[in-house]
């Protein structure tokens, strides 16, 4: 494997953990940020440019932000964290998610299909050739046209939704 | 190892990571990251297993992860605006004191 | 020796590439497509601010910036190192590391974005498949830049200048990105360079820019005005004018800080109106046949200096809008015009079969009417109730 792939990934995963471990709940954000950005640089590794740049557009300039903001309007970044959660909560969710783990990473080392050797370059240089953003349209409008359709009702439901929920109340109902 | 093995790998343990925040940490915007972390996993899972996969003219996995980052981003919406609205009733965003039902 | 002069840039950077080491060519290649970059837009950069100075100045009636050179021109230097000899100072409760990153942030985004424009005939530095969503990616990263500056001063005002600006630049960044669908709705791609190369071509020795079409001109407009918002300018400039907030979420910033936030800012500005000169008017292609023996990128350039000039006057012309009445142009006024755009483009392009005398005038009336009406009903909706002003003198 090129070099480049160990020091994406290695940004990624530790970007992750850091993102999940600080006190500083706007550093979490921020590192989190850098997560999304390193599996960004991970898709175009993949071929996936589309991808790639939908996830820089949709993440980090709208989930990311919307992350953010929630932060502020909620004074999280003020208030300190009390108590200390106990050992046992802390150790027992570490241990659910290294198990989580383990298992997923068992199931891949031992795979056969991960194991087989790797497609021929034939067919490696086509898939190189072929993802045009025009072939993605073609898709997108031929065979997946009801996804598509689908995730534009949740879409519409979920803006109306989400604006909804944080509409402050007027009549000073609490 | 393959390289198929190291992608799967990477998703696995950024998976379990996500996992663990979700369950440890007590803010529920934490959780809420802990979550998206998943969701990118599961997301590079697919990208990986199109790259080295049988047909990648069909662009399943490419579709499937184009769907996947609109659901997450309209799922962080709402669940963001229950943050917000939460936190304007009980004054408080910690998820261990969000314990009644009725508000 | 028109298409000589045309392709200077690529030769010369041909002959280097040619007379490097072989290892190092990847290398050289690189650095010869993003110097270039690097040292232009800082220098147009330094040009604008002296330009703007002295436009407004003009504008408001008193010379600009005259004493420093010859017309002044020597002021940028002077500005410069200004801000370069300026005490840096960090508030002692800042988040340092994050005070410290945001200027670098923005720059980074920024200049990112100027990597996919076309500056000439076969001169862009990468020709991406999907280059106009690179461009809309990295700018909306800038965003973050924003938040991270406004956040890390711990200071109250600016965190409300900062959230004030993201605020704005989220929303205008719907109608940007929906104004420039019709483009690609009927360029069939997202790759910049296709969509000059289409606009290129010439229709009774007038170019076929997007711009004289009703939904291109439509779409340049909404794009202007969206890109002035995304860009902080006025009319759309709450979060860092000077009798707002202090100065929003820069008060905190002094010296080369300061001085990195105007370049990314106006940098970015470049780069929006680089795109819509990219997408709208035709890009490197001469207006007219005759007029072709001008270089490309001498055409780019002048039609960007044109934009900016452009900007410079709206700066000197119309008062600022609040944030609330800001907020509500842009979901209530521009989103629903930007989706009649799209409906104006369908009818457009399939009108196009049309094969009766006078064809081209009617489909012109027809389509925009269908911009214009919504247009004017919007703003009839929308119009403050207040009735006429009543003055009411001293006895």
């Amino acid at each position: 494997m090129h070099w480049s792939f160990y020091v994406v990934a290695g940004l990624t995963v530790g970007s992750g953990i850091a993102a999940m471990s600080l006190r500083n709940i706007v550093h979490c954000a921020l590192l989190l940020t850098v997560t999304f950005a390193g599996l960004a640089l991970l898709y175009l590794q993949l071929n996936a440019q589309f991808v790639a740049l939908a996830q820089v557009l949709v993440y980090i300039g709208a989930v990311a932000i919307l992350i953010v903001f929630a932060i502020l309007l909620t004074r999280s970044s003020d208030i300190g964290s009390q108590s200390r959660r106990s050992l046992l909560a802390i150790a027992s969710g570490a241990l659910v998610a290294l198990a989580a783990f383990a298992t997923i990473a068992k199931a891949v080392l031992t795979s056969p299909t991960v194991k087989r050797d790797q497609p021929s370059a034939a067919l490696q240089f086509s898939v190189t050739q072929a993802t045009s953003v025009q072939d993605i349209g073609q898709q997108l409008m031929g065979n997946y046209v009801l996804p598509l359709e689908i995730v534009a009702l949740l879409l519409t439901a979920a803006l109306i939704g989400a604006a909804v929920i944080a509409l402050q109340e007027r009549r000073g109902a609490e | 190892m393959t390289p198929l093995g190291h992608y799967l790998l990477i998703s696995a343990a950024l998976f379990g990571i996500g996992l663990a925040g979700a369950l440890i940490r007590r803010n529920a915007i934490l959780v809420l990251i802990g979550i998206e972390l998943m969701l990118n996993a599961a997301n590079l899972n697919f990208i990986a297993f199109w790259r080295f996969g049988n047909n990648p003219q069909a662009l399943a996995g490419v579709m499937f992860v184009i769907f996947s980052i609109g659901v997450a981003a309209a799922e962080a919406a709402v669940g963001l605006a229950l943050v917000i609205a939460i936190y304007r009733h009980y004054k408080t965003t910690h998820v261990d004191e969000l314990t009644r039902l009725k508000g | 020796m028109i298409e000589a002069v045309d392709q200077i840039f690529v030769t010369v950077k041909r002959w280097i590439v040619m007379h490097s080491p072989e290892e190092l060519r990847t290398l050289v290649s690189i650095l010869c497509s993003v110097v270039p970059i690097t040292l232009v837009f800082p220098l147009l950069f330094a040009l604008t601010t002296l330009l703007e100075r002295k436009g407004l100045g003009r504008i408001q009636n008193r010379y600009g910036p005259n004493r420093v050179g010859p017309y002044g021109l020597l002021q940028p230097i002077a500005d410069g190192l200004k801000m370069l000899t300026k005490e840096d100072i960090v508030p002692r409760a800042a988040d340092k590391v994050v005070h410290f990153l945001a200027p670098m942030v923005l720059l980074v985004a920024v200049l990112l974005s100027f990597s996919v424009l076309p500056y000439g005939r076969k001169m862009v530095p990468i020709d991406l498949d999907a280059g106009l969503l690179f461009f809309f990616a990295v700018g909306a990263a800038t965003e973050l830049a924003v938040f991270m500056a406004g956040w890390s001063s711990r200071n109250k005002y600016s965190l409300l200048g900062a959230m004030r600006a993201i605020a704005q630049m989220i929303s205008y960044e719907v109608p940007l990105v929906l104004s420039t669908i019709p483009v690609v709705m009927l360029a069939g791609t997202l790759s910049l360079t296709t969509i000059v190369v289409q606009q290129a071509q010439f229709v009774h020795g007038i170019a076929s820019w997007n711009v004289f079409t009703p939904w291109g001109l439509a779409g340049a407009l909404l794009f202007l005005v969206a890109a002035t918002a995304e860009s902080n300018r006025t009319p759309f400039d709450i979060p860092e004018a000077e009798s707002e907030i202090i100065a929003g979420y820069l008060t905190e910033y002094s010296g080369f800080k300061y001085a990195l936030f105007f370049l990314g800012e106006y940098l970015g500005l470049f780069a929006l109106s680089s795109m819509g000169v990219t997408l709208f008017l035709g890009g490197w292609s001469p207006p007219f046949h005759f007029l072709d023996w001008l270089p490309s990128w001498f055409w780019f350039f002048f039609k960007l200096l044109g934009m900016i000039f452009l900007f410079i006057w709206l700066r000197g012309t119309l008062p600022r809008l609040r944030t609330d009445q800001l907020l509500r142009f842009s979901w209530k006024f521009m989103l629903p015009l930007c989706l009649m755009n799209l409906v104006v483009t369908a009818v457009w392009r399939f009108s196009d079969e049309w094969h009766v005398p006078g064809a081209l005038l009617f489909r012109w009336i027809i389509c925009l009417l269908l911009i214009a009406g919504p247009y004017v009903l919007l703003g009839w909706f929308f119009e403050p109730k207040v009735g006429k002003r009543v003055y009411r003198y001293a006895a």
